[in-house]
């Protein structure tokens, strides 16, 4: 629980408290142009999504102070969109009224789309910091840019990673099997993989992809299955807390594989997976954009991070946090370009986005026609020591992977 | 509607004049976000009319709501992105396509006596089995989703609900507006009448020689269609579908908290738990903010706290206790 | 048979039995004062977090720490039951309905509020151990869990059973009017019900515990398992509810494994809306 302290300016929230005001309505506040830029940062911060919303989130309170070491001010508006895309879209409504000249947001699709609804009418700039449905830039909206892969890059680049892996540690991968959580996240990377597996021309066979629900109680079926096609890679994407029931029956059931693999999904790298499984969390691999540990830019984010949230660890974070800041460092620099607020310029300029300095590893952040950033390559992090750490590309890499994993018995 | 209206009293019939006129001209001093808090107001009461017509006429309980806000959804916005066809044809087939569903539900449900808390976890399994099959439906983007752009061919039509807020503001007054007019012209009709009877005491209602499989088959028609036209209304308004959103129990759960907290079985029961829920979540979001509070789940506590209050303190609901403090007799149930 | 195939099967019998406890709560619950308790998940989670906050600070393993919670589960259900649910005896489902889904969202928000939205895993030292029966692997947590809810299930039997407030209990589902004219305490009686329940819940999410991760989001999973159980098995039937938690966890195994994990919880509706139609009264339940 934390507590901000922002503005008090809630007129026209209070106006629809009482039905009878609404006769009265609220005047919209003109739009002010001031030096720093106002964003609203929506993000589930509650409901099924919160785990991954706060962790974005996290990295939202840090901003202004790293942002404003570069010569960029921001004034943020925080909103808890609850997982709910209903709220998205009132709260976008109610940012925008309140003056927020650009909305960042909002890890997943269907919030996000719901809050693009919003900005797509009202001209104002929707920065995707995290959301890996292809679609989300394929509907032609007009000021929606997206700064993360779709599902398909994060496979294709996820599949270059493993071959890489296959490469510097020399293993022989003969077969492997994909499980996915059956959500629109996992259902985007599936699609990838049937589409780009075939054509990849990795060492291995794919043996079977199967699809998990992502309500279930436990994995213990799922990996009785996998242990009966006994696969040499397991490759998986799953949700937070998945991951570790996942790798809790993987050991119980002593099956043993060369490794597990990501091709990019949360769970295998969330601090709640390290205290679940101690030293059994160490050796996973996720093939994932990462923060550049080599960027002044990110260097400036995990000092800041460190003394502003002193109870999470970067490390583990700077994926969400990373996204979420380079979403409001595109932002920021946009406006410095565009010298105004206005929406249609901002979106031009963010448009002619060029940004070589941000957190994630990477060649400048540009936007295609689309709105998309085809370029957001992949990294490995391989779990060390309980902490995630970059293993390949070896120009950025702080260790070297290793594979096939120790075995798990020994480990504690 | 018209034995309502000549039943109710002058200020009765001036305050419902005021309010409808009120919300005729919203959009004129209103900002967008009142607008949009206010669509959402009138989503909720179209759709609390129609669980209504089920549960407060009809008394048969569904927790599976969803299912026909789904199937309408999944269905108008299929034909829309796979086939090209508009909302206006895609809904007279989304209609029929969720009636047969219900219409199956509430067959097997009452030509198996199944009543009560059993019918209504019937509904529920139903629900939650259909969710489970769309997000393997391929067709529809299974769980990864169902989107419609916004710069294909006629999209941007307003005959294809391609708009801004005015267009959706008025459809979603039109709705709710058409809604409470047809609910009060059923509920003066023979088949209110028999609906009452086959809820307050169906063997009496059976022994006066209403049939009460057929009153409450005719309920589900009537209610399911009205659901899945709400569910084209959410599909286009919102552009993107995904079976773990619009299939879930918790849309189930919450499309029936206005015409409960309101006044079940009262023809503006379901307006005004519309009127007082969505706002209620709207400011007390907004009350937590002016005090510099971001504490994620709080808002949602004091909502359940207020829920809980409401149904200890006005377990009828608000609307016949506000009815008989503003004296508006005609609309008592 | 292959091996594999009972090793799925012993999987599901023994994460059904856990189930099958959770949900036997919620029949007592359920079958002597027709509440609708809709919070059962929450209950459930709560307990849950209880075990794992005993865990951590104090390090009691939870097979010992389900007495306590049980326990105090107990007189939770006592209290809420006398303040908040008598209220509400006797009235319309719906109105039920309304008063613990706003309990169940005060609960959630309230454990995310103060948990934060992580998972809390108990890690016991034996927590990743197992059994080798010939060819099948079957997990300690799970094997020492269905033991303790056979333990928990028959001490609840023989209460109902054998002690004069247990048949009072049942003289009170059976037949309240009757109960009351021979003079039984209606209301205490009621508030031991409640108090009963939770306590069949504390301890099942004390074990559930074990085999899951506590988090804000299980809970309504949970609620909607227990009531499929329970249906299947046979409102009012305490066998009924063991059976169905079983007869769910290994069809959910099965169809798991031989279909489609991901739809596994199809199967689980569609027995649901089976027995409904065919056997209201459930598996082992009484005729209605």
């Amino acid at each position: 629980m934390s507590f901000d302290h922002r503005k008090l300016s809630r007129r026209s929230v209070l106006a629809g408290t009482a039905a009878g005001a609404v006769l009265l309505g609220a005047p919209a506040i003109v739009r002010a142009q001031t030096k720093a830029l106002k964003i609203a940062v929506l993000l589930p911060q509650s409901g099924y999504l919160a785990q991954a919303g706060q962790s974005c989130h996290r990295g939202a309170l840090v901003a202004p102070s790293v942002l404003s070491d570069f010569g960029h001010q921001v004034e943020l508006i925080h909103i808890d969109m609850e997982s709910n895309p209903d709220v998205a879209r009132t709260q976008t409504e109610r940012a925008i009224n309140e003056g927020a000249q650009c909305i960042v947001g909002a890890f997943d699709s269907a919030g996000t789309l719901a809050i693009a609804q919003v900005c797509e009418q009202r001209q104002v700039p929707l920065i995707v910091n995290i959301g890996a449905a292809p679609q989300l830039t394929e509907q032609g909206y007009k000021f929606l840019v997206r700064n993360f892969p779709t599902g398909g890059m994060l496979v294709k680049n996820g599949l270059h990673q493993i071959q890489a892996l296959i490469d510097a540690t020399k293993i022989a991968p003969k077969t492997a099997v994909f499980l996915h959580a059956n959500d629109n996240f996992g259902m985007a990377q599936r699609k990838g993989m049937d589409a780009l597996f075939p054509t990849a021309g990795l060492p291995f066979k794919l043996l079977e992809s199967i699809a998990y629900d992502p309500k279930a109680q436990d994995l213990s079926v799922e990996v009785t299955k996998i242990r009966g096609l006994n696969p040499d890679l397991l490759l998986v994407v799953t949700r937070a807390a998945d991951a570790i029931k996942l790798v809790r029956d993987t050991v119980r059931q002593k099956f043993q594989p060369m490794g597990i693999i990501s091709p990019g999904a949360p769970g295998l790298y969330d601090e709640e997976f390290y205290k679940a499984l101690g030293p059994l969390a160490d050796y996973h691999i996720d093939a994932l954009p990462w923060a550049n540990p080599k960027s002044k830019v990110t260097q400036a984010l995990e000092a800041a991070f460190k003394k502003q949230q002193p109870n999470y660890r970067f490390a583990v974070e700077c994926f969400n946090v990373g996204f979420t800041f380079d979403a409001l460092l595109i932002a920021a620099d946009a406006f410095k370009r565009a010298g105004t607020a206005t929406g249609p310029e901002l979106m031009k300029a963010l448009m002619a986005t060029n940004l070589v300095d941000h957190t994630m590893i990477g060649p400048p952040i540009k936007f295609d026609a689309k709105g998309q950033n085809v370029d957001i390559p992949s990294g490995c992090v391989q779990n060390r020591a309980q902490t995630p750490t970059v293993v390949l590309p070896a120009e950025v890499a702080t260790m070297t992977p290793v594979l096939p994993m120790p075995p798990w018995q020994g480990r504690t | 509607m018209s034995g309502l209206w000549h039943n109710a009293g002058w200020h009765g019939k001036a305050i419902a004049l005021l309010l409808l006129l009120a919300f005729l001209a919203a959009p004129l001093v209103s900002d967008r976000y009142l607008l949009s808090v206010l669509i959402l107001v009138f989503y909720f009461a179209y759709l609390g009319q129609a669980w209504n017509l089920l549960m407060g006429f009809a008394g048969q309980l569904s927790l599976g709501h969803a299912l026909y806000l789904g199937l309408g959804a999944y269905t108008a916005t299929a034909l829309w992105t796979l086939f090209g066809i508009g909302p206006w044809i895609g809904v007279f087939i989304a209609i029929p396509v969720a009636a047969a569903a219900g219409m199956f539900v509430g067959w097997l449900g009452w030509r198996f006596a199944i009543e009560g808390v059993y019918f209504a976890l019937l509904t529920i399994a139903f629900a939650e089995f259909t969710r489970i099959g769309f997000d393997h439906l391929q067709i529809t983007g299974a769980s990864g989703g169902l989107f419609l752009s916004v710069n294909g061919p006629g999209a941007d039509k307003w005959w294809n609900l391609g708009g801004g807020p005015l267009l959706y503001y008025y459809l979603s007054l039109i709705l709710a507006v058409g809604a409470t007019f047809l609910v009060a012209r059923l509920r003066q009709s023979s088949l209110g009448y028999r609906w009452l009877a086959v809820r307050e005491n169906p063997e009496a209602a059976q022994a006066v020689g209403i049939n009460i499989f057929r009153a409450r088959m005719i309920a589900m028609l009537i209610s399911s269609s009205m659901t899945a036209v709400g569910g084209v209304f959410y599909g286009f308004y919102y552009r993107n579908l995904f079976p773990s959103q619009v299939f879930d129990i918790s849309r189930s759960i919450e499309l029936i908290l206005a015409p409960i907290i309101g006044g079940l079985g009262t023809i503006f029961g379901p307006v005004v738990g519309a009127i007082i829920l969505t706002p209620l979540g709207e400011s007390l979001t907004g009350l937590m903010e002016a005090f510099g509070i971001n504490a994620p789940g709080a808002k949602l506590i004091f909502y359940g706290i207020v829920l809980m209050i409401i149904i200890s303190l006005r377990p009828d609901g608000v609307w016949p206790w506000l009815a008989r403090h503003l004296k508006l007799d005609g609309a008592r149930k | 048979m292959t091996a594999i195939t009972l090793n799925v099967i012993v999987q599901g019998v023994l994460t059904g039995l856990v189930y099958g406890l959770m949900a036997l709560g919620l029949s007592v619950i359920f079958g002597v004062m027709r509440v609708v308790n809709f919070a059962h998940g929450e209950f459930t989670v709560i307990a849950m977090y209880a075990a794992f906050i005993l865990f951590e600070v104090l390090h009691i393993d939870p097979l010992i720490a389900l007495l306590p919670i049980a326990a105090v589960f107990f007189g939770i259900g006592y209290l809420l039951q006398r303040t908040l649910i008598t209220p509400f005896i006797g009235r319309a489902e719906h109105e039920q309905f309304i008063l613990l889904v706003g309990l169940a969202t005060v609960i959630v928000n309230g454990i995310l509020l103060i948990f934060g939205p992580d998972a809390r895993p108990i890690n016991l030292p034996y927590s990743f151990d197992s059994y080798t029966v010939g060819s099948l692997f079957i997990d300690k947590v799970r094997v020492l869990a269905a033991i303790a809810a056979l333990a928990v299930a028959a001490a609840l039997f023989l209460f109902f059973r054998y002690t004069r407030t247990g048949t009072a209990i049942r003289a009170c589902a059976d037949n309240l009017t009757g109960a009351g004219v021979v003079g039984l305490n209606v209301k205490q009686l009621y508030a031991v019900t409640f108090g009963l329940g939770l306590a069949c819940v504390g301890a099942a999410g004390t074990l559930m515990a074990t085999i899951a991760d506590a988090s804000p989001g299980l809970a309504q999973a949970y609620t909607l398992l227990a009531f499929t159980i329970v249906i299947v098995g046979g409102l009012g039937s305490m066998v009924g509810a063991l059976v169905g938690g079983i007869l769910i966890g290994v069809s959910e195994a099965l169809a798991g494994f031989y279909i489609q994990p991901s739809m596994k919880s199809m199967f689980s509706f569609a027995l649901l809306i089976i027995v409904l139609v065919l056997r209201p009264q459930g598996l082992l339940g009484r005729r209605l």
